[in-house]
């Protein structure tokens, strides 16, 4: 199971066990993503795309089968192993933006970059990526004092300060206007194409899909379909 | 930047923490108050013992504790045979009546008392004259707003008040001896006897022949009976002590551990994202523990600055019947105590923050 993917999941698996009854989330997801590429996942909900994301950003580990980011066995990973590996394979971007309430944008951003054991401060050249993000202007400002779209892109920021293998973001622009959406998808896709940043998205929106190189489409626990944008 | 996240927690929630802070406090002030009451009123008796002037003490057989001078039972003959004993320069018997916890209406003889102490400093009117007339100190009548000339009642007895006097010479309320023996039917008997020798290097010498003399009484040199007034000679005081810093400990784990509780209830969503960054099971309970650290040393602080607000009020209201010091030298111990307690009350929630699941965490609205 090596063929240089960054993302390689092979017949993944993940039960919950909710009272009395398993309840399957994925049934063999078999899955290759290549470093510096923008996958996109649709599919309804209780599909199984965000239990793929979340095992593929080790927050919960697979009940059965295999999966490795950036070369690491998340499967045979521990709970503090997975910890480890979120601090600086993985950036999760959310739905809901998920920024600490209490801290500027600067300092969610520095959280990150200090959680994974890199000191306060982002690099000098993390700058050029905040210009990009156009959020070079707000970074003093707490959450409640940013749009939707602009506590997005702090996310993101956050998301890729420590340089992860991956960026994972779950439903981007989910609680995004339109205008705000494109800005968002916009800025992942220059992530993508400037910084070969790869990125993995879930998303309900085939518009949003579209940004892109491919899409993988799953139901009922499954990859049923895998299309790319040519 | 754990310190920073921290703080603006502690911040964020300001009514939160003040309250915590505040209940943390006020066990902390209950205990130096307690240590301060305590030893606030043993050094005021002790300097009034020494301000007595008297080398040597005698108290009955019946004393238990370093206070118990309450109970007259030497005959006033005792006094004179004392009087003659080699080196003994003056021997001046006192009966005592307890008025209140530890305040003492005390019988003198005025003229002896004078030749020892060189008599009372009076702030108003004069020494005492006529059977009835009473002598109280500057806080006794402040806090009970007696001026010269006015009845004060004690013991079922009407005494008119004849001087106001400067606390620090044995008495706070004073009495002809006479009067008291007879209104406590303990006539021709004293307290306590209280002993000047020629030289002070014949106290020791004295000390042995009245030992000698009076096998069933308790004797003592002036500086060993005051060194008693301290806290391990009274009874109850150390256990008592030790109840009331059991109880705030009790107290403060109690109110630390509701406010940690609800701490981790309300960022539930915030820990989730810290999982999610990739924070360890360590940092999360260490951002536990020290905003409850943070917490403890605030309600210490508020502690000590509420104790000097409770020595106000004492010596504002009851001047007369309770002296609070600060004891500085506890501030150490309630601060190590409050931060055991702090953590202590921190630890539970703090860990059930640190095993949280990220995505349940995440989830929570």
């Amino acid at each position: 199971m090596s063929n240089g993917a960054i993302i390689e999941t092979r017949d993944l698996r993940k039960v919950y066990r909710i009272g009395q009854v398993d309840v399957p989330a994925l049934r063999g997801v078999d899955l290759d993503v290549q470093a510096g590429e923008f996958l996109s996942i649709v599919g309804p909900s209780g599909s199984g795309k965000s239990t793929l994301f979340h095992i593929i950003g080790g927050l919960t580990p697979p009940t059965a089968g295999q999966v490795r980011v950036g070369g690491q066995n998340l499967a045979a990973l521990s709970d503090a192993g997975r910890t480890k590996m979120r601090r600086r394979a993985v950036g999760f971007v959310f739905q809901k933006f998920n920024l600490l309430p209490n801290l500027t944008a600067r300092d969610n951003i520095a959280v990150a970059h200090y959680i994974a054991g890199l000191g306060r401060h982002p690099d000098v050249q993390f700058d050029e990526v905040l210009r990009l993000l156009g959020i070079a202007g707000r970074l003093d400002h707490k959450p409640n004092a940013l749009s939707g779209g602009e506590q997005q892109r702090v996310a993101i920021a956050r998301a890729i300060v420590n340089h992860p293998a991956i960026l994972l973001a779950d439903e981007p622009t989910g609680n995004l206007d339109s205008e705000n959406s494109k800005a968002v998808l916009e800025v992942l896709r220059d992530l993508n194409r400037r910084l070969g940043q790869t990125v993995l998205m879930i998303t309900h929106n085939p518009e949003a899909a579209a940004y892109g190189d491919s899409t993988v489409h799953m139901r009922d626990g499954r990859i049923i379909d895998r299309t790319t944008v040519s | 930047m754990t310190g920073k996240l921290v703080l603006e927690n502690l911040k964020n929630r300001p009514l939160r923490s003040l309250l915590t802070i505040l209940l943390i406090g006020v066990p902390v002030t209950l205990i130096l108050t307690l240590v301060g009451l305590t030893q606030g009123m043993l050094t005021e008796a002790q300097n009034r013992q020494r301000g007595v002037g008297a080398d040597i003490i005698i108290r009955g057989s019946g004393v238990t504790s370093v206070t118990s001078y309450s109970t007259n039972s030497i005959p006033a003959g005792m006094v004179d045979k004392v009087q003659q004993q080699p080196h003994v320069k003056m021997a001046m018997g006192v009966i005592n009546h307890s008025v209140e916890l530890i305040l003492f209406l005390t019988g003198i003889d005025v003229a002896k008392f004078n030749r020892m102490t060189g008599g009372f400093t009076y702030d108003q009117g004069g020494p005492l004259q006529g059977s009835d007339d009473l002598l109280v100190d500057r806080l006794y009548a402040e806090q009970h707003n007696l001026k010269v000339g006015q009845t004060h009642r004690l013991i079922n007895h009407d005494w008119r008040v004849v001087g106001v006097i400067e606390p620090g010479k044995l008495a706070r309320l004073a009495v002809q001896m006479g009067t008291l023996q007879e209104l406590d039917a303990a006539t021709n008997r004293v307290g306590q006897i209280y002993v000047q020798v020629d030289d002070p290097a014949n106290i020791n010498l004295v000390l042995e022949e009245l030992h000698g003399l009076l096998k069933n009484y308790s004797v003592n040199t002036i500086a060993e009976y005051t060194a008693m007034y301290n806290v391990d000679q009274i009874p109850a005081i150390k256990p008592f002590t030790k109840v009331v810093a059991a109880i705030g400990v009790v107290i403060g784990i109690a109110v630390v551990w509701l406010s940690m509780y609800m701490v981790v209830l309300q960022r539930t969503r915030e820990i989730g994202i810290l999982k999610a960054l990739g924070a360890s099971k360590a940092f999360i309970l260490g951002i536990i523990l020290i905003e409850a650290t943070l917490l403890g040393v605030g309600g210490t602080v508020l502690g000590i600055v509420f104790s000097y607000g409770a020595q106000w009020l004492i010596r504002t209201l009851v001047p007369a019947s309770f002296q609070m010091a600060i004891v500085y030298g506890w501030w150490p111990r309630v601060a190590a105590i409050t931060l055991a307690t702090a953590i202590l009350g921190a630890l539970y929630p703090g860990l059930s923050a640190a095993r949280q699941d990220p995505i349940e965490a995440l989830a929570y609205e």
